[in-house]
């Protein structure tokens, strides 16, 4: 399959593109909708309004979930709040302002269309998500509250306590119950998609693997649609939960997919710092803290009095000092990395010196502890659960941790991938966020392409395919890909080394971490590139999985999750090794100003990278999309 | 932070849904207290499969206990022996050097055992088939602050609302019955001015649906202890209500 980049981007102005597209698109009747089958894999925030909204529209529609529950997708643990533009503070917000933040929240490296439609349809989505009983923090007059979030200066970010996600999961999962109980669309759980299954040029469905049975089996479909989420777990440590993989994307990408600006991942600055070697995954503090936390490290880098008894004159309120108009409103990328030198410097607090301080002694002090308790209590209590400190009493410790992917499958504006029929949506696709997500907008993504723009978008490739016969799942190529599925995964068995998965993921998370982190150069990222493919070896010689492969064995799914994850590593350092410049999530030190901020590169760099597989995973392919904006100018992303 | 020494894990092993259970130990000769308990799980199994054994099957996915996905019946608690947290919130420091600890899956009729710790919580999925939702197709919603909604009620829906579906409250039932979980989804929607149009058809059929997996309430109050979230049990006097008022209401002729 040869790659050509068409973004599709509609005519017209930037403010009408969207409407233009919806004038203009080729509509499925009401009738034809029940003669296509779209299924989606993944049941988070995207793949549930998706698979819901498509269920609705008439489409049949079969869902995908490797969890018992489409509940339990990741989306529930987004802790901050929902982005939308709609001005209730009347603080100056608006569709374009929204769009602007975004861009620039980016660093200038995301598709200018997409972005404008991801700020006008934000609107919407809080609509529909009250309409169907999210319970969003209200005012005592019974209107809905705002706070603010990182990267923008007014209150626009819609919040349910520390849980938004959890409720907008529920509420897209119960339209997707709905849904389900109406017969619309059929539910598989427990089963997770091991390949995608291209015949004539087209996307003709996918390959599973049932957890329960070790079973394999094919699905065809018209269009499939793929939200299985981010990458964030390549690091090993991360906020993500235990079964996030690349899985889905990946296997997508080595059958056609582009894979774009996998590069681009987000360290989250307020997570609570790791405790010990064997920590399993760390813990997110909702940025929405900082609203209120100031950070602070001691001057003094031997300091060793307990953080209350350190007087104001000798704390170093670095954010503050540094970047003054946003000060602990910094965005992600930037505030990260301050923490980062900060503790390079010796200056980090805790047993292991490996974080800063977040501290709410004077909030709790200007607004007492009840108004504090109100907006962040199960964040408190969750730190206290972990740390064993009381952060009412003393400040949280925070250090960045992986958290997000900005990267992920090449998609147009339709939110189609290189493969035609194959759609990404949410984390898993490289949209609308550019080279650094701000706060707040991946619920907003999620819900927009899962609600309000694939099905839109979906009809126009579908119209194409009325009345015309589609192979089914047992043409040949289905059982060609679901004979090599069989044989991987057995193969994984049959290695018989010494160590579990568990221990290839750690190996391969720290190589990343080292030289993929939040801090880049030549140097680090050629010794990941020789580096990681030597693990792999030692993998594919020395992996041991127990247990049985017709029954439940979570040890062969992990090992299957983790081999993808080498591969996604190469083109990870791969494209942060080509990408000679700092912009975003994506900091190479050879690239910075004098005063140590990134240093974007627009005369060469202002292009989308989407890789190509090439059947070596040393060797991938580079396709560009070039970056034009119309409305927006370059300018240097200044928050001081 | 310091080291527990000498633990000893009493594990439940069982192949699969009809295969026979037993009880296998552990020795944990040393772990660090700041270790959560399902961390202590992995370090095992990495131990199990290095010595070519088959690690323990348990569920688990966030471990920040949000998702609702991990659920174990640790020392005969469901979610072992904090107060309002999940299984992956438990850390070692809860417990002591040379404590025997006994762990076990949901024990309930309604979530059969799929492998060792894992079970089947299908049941609370068909519950929310049968009308955990309101009824509002993408695409025609009124602008979302047309409706007022005061304060207290909105914290009270949110309060309910909290529920992450583990399943705790059915596990901890003496009859296996599911009214927190139920009770919770109905107050989250029926106490909101948007659920109100199915608010009694809601309730009809979830409860009826219940009925047909899991035991009858008769207000023990261990579903409440167990809960993670704490979800009150005066839900379930609201689901009884509006299950009551349903079916003495003539909603066919209001329907029309």
């Amino acid at each position: 399959m040869t790659i050509t980049l068409d973004s599709k981007i509609p005519d017209g102005p930037l403010a009408d593109k969207w409407q233009n597209f919806i004038a203009n698109e080729r509509l499925v009747n009401p009738a034809n909708k029940r003669k296509f089958k779209i299924i989606v894999v993944g049941t988070g925030l995207a793949g549930a309004s998706a698979a819901a909204t498509l269920g609705e529209l008439g489409y049949q529609v079969e869902a995908f979930t490797f969890h018992d529950s489409p509940r339990r997708a990741h989306s529930i643990a987004a802790q901050g709040g929902i982005n939308a533009a709609k001005n209730y503070q009347g603080d100056g917000d608006s569709v374009h302002r929204l769009f602007y933040d975004t861009i620039k929240g980016g660093d200038f490296r995301a598709r200018e269309a997409n972005v404008y439609r991801l700020a006008e349809v934000s609107v919407d989505i809080i609509d529909q998500m009250v309409a169907q009983g999210v319970p969003f923090a209200r005012e005592y007059g019974g209107l809905l509250d705002n706070r603010s979030f990182g990267g923008a200066q007014v209150s626009r970010t819609f919040y349910a306590r520390g849980q938004t996600g959890q409720q907008l999961l529920i509420g897209a999962y119960q339209q997707l119950a709905r849904q389900i109980g109406l017969g619309n669309v059929k539910l598989w759980n427990r089963m997770e998609m091991v390949d995608v299954v291209n015949i004539d040029g087209r996307c003709a469905g996918i390959v599973t693997r049932d957890l329960m049975t070790g079973e394999f089996s094919s699905h065809s479909a018209h269009a499939v649609v793929l939200a299985t989420g981010g990458y964030g777990n390549v690091f090993y440590l991360s906020t993500n939960a235990m079964a996030c993989n690349v899985t889905g994307a990946w296997r997508a990408h080595r059958r056609g997919a582009a894979f774009a600006n996998p590069c681009y991942t987000q360290i989250h600055p307020t997570c609570i710092p790791q405790a010990d070697d064997f920590q399993s995954k760390l813990t997110l503090m909702s940025e929405s803290l900082r609203n209120d936390g100031r950070i602070w490290v001691p001057k003094n880098p031997d300091e060793t009095r307990r953080a209350d008894q350190v007087p104001e004159d000798e704390r170093d309120y670095y954010l503050e000092r540094i970047y003054p108009s946003f000060g602990n409103l910094a965005p992600r990328d930037v505030s990260s990395r301050a923490a980062k030198r900060m503790v390079d410097a010796g200056q980090g607090v805790g047993p292991l010196k490996n974080g800063v301080y977040l501290d709410f002694a004077e909030a709790i002090g200007r607004l007492g502890e009840s108004t504090i308790r109100e907006r962040y209590g199960n964040l408190f209590d969750m730190y206290e659960r972990i740390t064993g400190e009381n952060p009412y009493e003393v400040p949280m410790r925070i250090y960045p941790a992986s958290h997000y992917t900005m990267g992920g499958l090449w998609v147009d504006y339709e939110l189609m991938t290189t493969i035609p029929g194959l759609y990404c949506a949410g984390e898993a696709n490289f949209s609308d966020h550019g080279a650094n997500r701000l706060g707040a907008s991946a619920l907003m993504q999620g819900l927009s392409d899962g609600y309000f723009v694939l099905p839109y978008t979906i009809s126009q490739y579908l119209s194409e395919w009325l009345n015309k016969p589609i192979p089914d799942a047992s043409h040949e190529e289905f059982r060609k890909v679901q004979q090599e599925a069989t044989d991987r995964f057995k193969g994984y068995m049959a290695i018989g080394g010494t160590r579990g998965p568990d221990h290839f993921h750690r190996e391969l998370g720290r190589i990343i971490w080292d030289y993929c982190g939040m801090d880049r150069n030549a140097a680090g990222l050629e010794k990941a590139l020789s580096e990681i493919p030597a693990l792999h070896e030692e993998f594919k010689k020395d992996l041991k999985v127990t247990g049985s492969d017709t029954n439940v064995n979570q040890t062969l799914e992990k090992a299957g999750r983790v081999d993808d994850f080498f591969e996604l590593g190469m083109l990870m350092c791969k494209d942060a090794l080509n990408r000679e410049e700092s912009c975003g999530g994506h900091f190479r030190s050879e690239h910075q100003t004098d005063e140590g901020e990134a240093l974007r590169n627009d005369d060469d760099f202002a292009y989308v990278s989407a890789w190509e597989w090439s059947g070596d995973m040393a060797n991938p392919i580079e396709h560009k999309e070039q970056l034009e904006y119309e409305v927006v100018h370059f300018q240097t992303r200044s928050y001081k | 932070m310091s080291t527990l020494t000498n633990l000893t894990l009493k594990i439940w092993r069982q192949d699969g849904p009809t295969g026979q259970g037993r009880f296998e130990s552990h020795q944990i000769p040393e772990i660090s207290d700041e270790a959560s308990f399902l961390e202590l799980l992995d370090i095992l199994n990495e131990r199990l499969i290095e010595e070519g054994k088959e690690a323990i099957v348990f569920d688990h996915d966030c471990r920040e206990g949000i998702c609702g996905t991990c659920s174990l019946m640790i020392d005969g608690q469901a979610h072992g022996p904090s107060k309002g947290a999940a299984t992956c919130q438990i850390h070692m420091r809860t417990f002591n050097s040379g404590d025997e600890i006994v762990v076990e899956p949901w024990r309930a009729a309604a979530f059969p055992v799929i492998k060792d710790l894992m079970v089947d919580r299908a049941p609370l999925d068909r519950i929310i088939e049968a009308g955990g939702y309101i009824t509002a197709p993408t695409g025609g919603a009124p602008d979302a602050n047309l409706i007022p909604i005061p304060k207290p009620v909105a914290d009270a829906s949110m309060d309910a609302a909290a529920c992450i579906g583990c399943g705790a409250c059915v596990a901890a039932c003496p009859n296996g019955a599911a009214s927190l979980f139920t009770s919770a989804k109905i107050a989250h929607l029926n106490l909101l001015p948007q659920g109100q149009a199915e608010r009694y058809k809601r309730a009809e059929a979830m409860v009826e649906k219940m009925d047909e997996y899991f035991g009858s309430c008769t207000n023990h109050g261990e579903c409440e202890a167990a809960c993670p979230k704490e979800i009150s049990i005066d839900n379930i006097a609201i689901m009884n209500v509006d299950y009551l008022k349903s079916k003495f209401k003539n909603r066919k002729l209001l329907d029309r």
